[in-house]
């Protein structure tokens, strides 16, 4: 079953490494990695996206845990989390096929960040069905190059019963 | 405070660590560092002629004290020679700090003459490793690797120290403590774990102590002992674990594994209850995964949240350190404990005593054949056991007998290389212990194939005066690969028979160190006695029977309860004269 888990680590040189070290040594799976830094810029925010059986799983979180620059580790499949990944796609347009490029755009409110005579690049950021169906749909019209951030990850904020209460009418003087 | 160079730190942070003795080799871009030591008389520097040398020696330093080992080496081949001996601490979570040299920072990156990425050659076999950028983060960086190396599940960590950073000078303040936000190690048990634990040994009715490496790590020998008596669980214990419980207590069956004892593994496969302490469930322990202890409820006691549910499920997990782990159980248990425990483990005993009557470990020691390297140790022992030696081994089948007949009773007295298995290992481990007790009897079991692997250090015997004793099981083959294409190559000795074995004792005697040869029974016992009074470096060349085989043995992948116990039939008939033969019959072993 796919995980995504995010990693807390020490924004030094190497860290990134340490990690890529132990999924590759271990012979865990990665399916993508993205890494920044945070408003700390001693830490680092890290999304990994892997998959295994429940005893992988435990074994990838607790080897991760063990790396002395990793400072927290979740595993937000565990939790409600939001993920986003962006991709940047170059199309090449052919001058008939201009307007249903177009059309695709913006059925998936996504965004021309440049166009050539005879290409346009799309950006489009979603959950990642979204972008998969997006790029099937582009497919037919030519992908000529195709670049994607890896997915990124955050975990919703409980809902708590006093936010979602209308707030008390401020007292007319 | 007056500014020192970062050469002058390194030597300062060494004494506040209380470091006594380095293992060290020389290099280009470490000389101000070794200058720095030149000078002074309080950290004595042993040279080493191989950088391998110079790990395994802090290892066994580091296993015989329970003190990080120090190493330091320089830049390129001195660095990749070590990688060995740094991959065998990790494997075997030997606390160790290695130094090692690197080109001046600016010149990082460019192939420079005796670079290599040393950071990157580390990592996978360090617990942690560190490039120093700056000599104002030295003393810091001293600091958190002795406390990693020491702390938690040990291991070896590695600090790289360009050659400006040694040179250059700074203001420099000593931390007195660490703290790293990523490194928490969790000491303490949990309770409710603990007492489930205790629950659980209480309504056992064939329990086994499954001891590992981690029992003297933690230092936990007192709490075992305690542990086992109290509720008369019998005690199984792996390679690694030797001398943490007394080999020859009634309680003891020896080791477990492979070449574990035949009741150590029949006791694990039809326990109800394996309480494993600092072990991590090896394949060489556990065979096949899917039959492993099938009836048997599991316990498992370590440091580290990792070993636990790696290769095994386990019902009970409890991290922290065994120590205290063991503490807390047996201050439950000492409450829940009541009646003769010996009454109501009676029947488990039974069947325990009948397994060790069944099988017990053996050989046969003809008078006026060829010795048989079981009589050897076994002699060894009982003629050294009264002086409390410490004995090291390097790897193969004499590393087998080594632990199935030579019962330490003590921990902190066994150095061999169990996770890595590396050949090499013994000799050089041997001197580092003998270097940290410079009046203990210090023996070492090898094989002709791997004291040929680090046998340069003899010279570093000889010059340091470290005298230790080596015994050269000496079958003129691999005899553990010779073993396995025995029993599944069908006996052919590819690559296995060792043909020009050198003369040992001649090769003792060019470097000053003495040499010994025990060519008959009648010999053993006076060459032991005369090995161990000479008051120098001894290489002991014992002539073997070559084709002699260590059992029990439980295939690799195989059940714990289906040992090999004997050589085959098509074996047993076997002459020595038909590997000869193989060599168009022609002994070309030197003797003198």
């Amino acid at each position: 079953m796919e995980h995504v888990i995010s990693v807390t680590l020490e924004n030094k040189a190497g860290s990134l490494s340490r990690v890529a070290g132990l999924f590759s040594g271990r012979g865990f799976n990665i399916e993508s990695l993205a890494v920044a830094t945070t408003l700390d810029p001693t830490v680092s925010m890290m999304t990994i996206v892997t998959s295994g059986d429940d005893r992988i799983i435990e074994q990838i979180l607790k080897q991760l845990n063990k790396i002395i620059d990793v400072i927290k580790v979740v595993d937000l499949s565990e939790s409600d989390a939001v993920s986003r990944e962006t991709a940047l796609i170059k199309v090449s347009t052919r001058p008939e096929d201009r307007a249903e490029t177009l059309r695709i755009v913006d059925i998936f409110r996504a965004n021309v960040v440049d166009s050539s005579p005879a290409s346009y690049t799309i950006e489009v950021t979603g959950a990642v069905q979204k972008i998969q169906a997006i790029i099937q749909l582009l497919q037919p019209l030519g992908i000529k190059e195709i670049v994607r951030t890896g997915r990124i990850a955050i975990a919703r904020e409980p809902v708590r019963t006093e936010a979602t209460q209308p707030r008390p009418l401020a007292k007319a003087n | 405070m007056a500014q020192l160079t970062g050469a002058e730190i390194f030597l300062e942070a060494l004494k506040r660590e209380g470091v006594k003795t380095i293992f060290a080799l020389p290099g280009g871009v470490v000389l101000k560092i070794f200058d720095v030591l030149h000078q002074q008389n309080d950290v004595e520097v042993i040279l080493t002629r191989h950088e391998q040398g110079a790990g395994h020696m802090a290892e066994g330093y580091a296993k015989a004290t329970g003190k990080p080992g120090v190493a330091l080496i320089t830049s390129g081949p001195g660095m990749t020679n070590v990688v060995t001996a740094l991959a065998d601490a990790y494997m075997d979570s030997v606390p160790l700090v290695c130094f090692s040299g690197q080109v001046p920072t600016a010149l990082i990156g460019n192939d420079a003459f005796q670079e290599a990425d040393n950071i990157g050659l580390s990592r996978p076999c360090t617990k942690y490793n560190f490039l120093v950028r700056d000599v104002n983060d030295l003393a810091q960086t001293i600091k958190e690797a002795f406390y990693i190396a020491s702390t938690g599940r040990p291991g070896p960590v590695l600090v790289d120290i360009p050659k400006d950073i040694s040179m250059n000078k700074t203001d420099v303040t000593f931390p007195d403590s660490v703290s790293i936000r990523g490194y928490n190690p969790t000491y303490e048990g949990s309770k409710w774990k603990i007492k489930q634990a205790a629950d659980a040994i209480m309504k056992s009715r064939r329990p086994i102590l499954y001891l590992g490496g981690g029992v003297q790590l933690s230092k936990a020998s007192p709490e075992v002992l305690e542990l086992a008596e109290m509720t008369q669980i019998p005690v199984d214990q792996t390679l690694m674990a030797l001398g943490s419980f007394p080999g020859q207590h009634p309680l003891s069956l020896g080791m477990l594994g492979m070449h574990g004892t035949y009741v150590a593994n029949m006791a694990m496969h039809y326990s109800d209850l394996v309480i494993a302490v600092g072990a991590r469930f090896d394949d060489r322990v556990t065979g096949k995964v899917s039959e492993f202890c099938p009836t048997a409820k599991i316990i498992h006691v370590d440091i580290d949240p990792t070993s636990i549910r790696k290769n095994i499920h386990v019902d009970i997990p409890i991290v922290g350190d065994c120590k205290r782990v063991l503490q807390e159980l047996n201050s439950v248990l000492r409450a829940t404990v009541n009646g003769d425990q010996k009454e109501w483990r009676k029947p488990w005993w039974d069947q325990l005593n009948e397994w060790k009557n069944d099988h017990p470990l053996s050989y046969r020691q003809e008078p006026d054949q060829a010795v048989k390297p079981q009589y050897f140790i076994d002699r060894l022992y009982h003629l050294t056991k009264d002086r409390d030696p410490i004995l090291s081994t390097d790897v193969g089948q004499h590393q087998m007998w080594a632990a199935q007949y030579f019962h330490l009773a003590k921990p902190n007295a066994w150095l061999t290389s169990g996770g890595l298995g590396t050949m090499g290992f013994g000799f050089p481990a041997a001197l580092g212990a003998q270097a940290a007790f410079r009046q203990r009897l210090v023996l070492c079991i090898a094989g002709d194939g791997s004291v040929q692997m680090n046998s340069q250090e003899l010279a570093t015997a000889v010059v340091e005066k470290l005298p230790v004793k080596v015994f050269i099981i000496n079958n003129r083959f691999h005899g553990m690969v010779r073993q396995w294409q025995d029993l599944f190559y069908e006996g052919r000795y590819a690559c296995s028979y060792l043909d020009q074995t050198p003369d040992f004792v001649k090769l003792a005697e060019a470097y000053g160190a003495a040499g010994l040869r025990i060519q008959t029974v009648s010999d053993v016992d006076d060459g032991i006695r005369e090995a161990v009074a000479i008051d120098k470096p001894v290489f002991v060349e014992v002539p073997v029977d070559q084709f002699e085989n260590c059992y029990p043995m439980i295939p690799a992948g195989g059940c714990n309860h289906e040992m090999i116990l004997e050589d085959p039939p098509e074996l047993q008939k076997r002459q020595p004269v038909e590997a000869m033969g193989q060599r168009d019959g022609k002994d070309t072993i030197l003797t003198a």
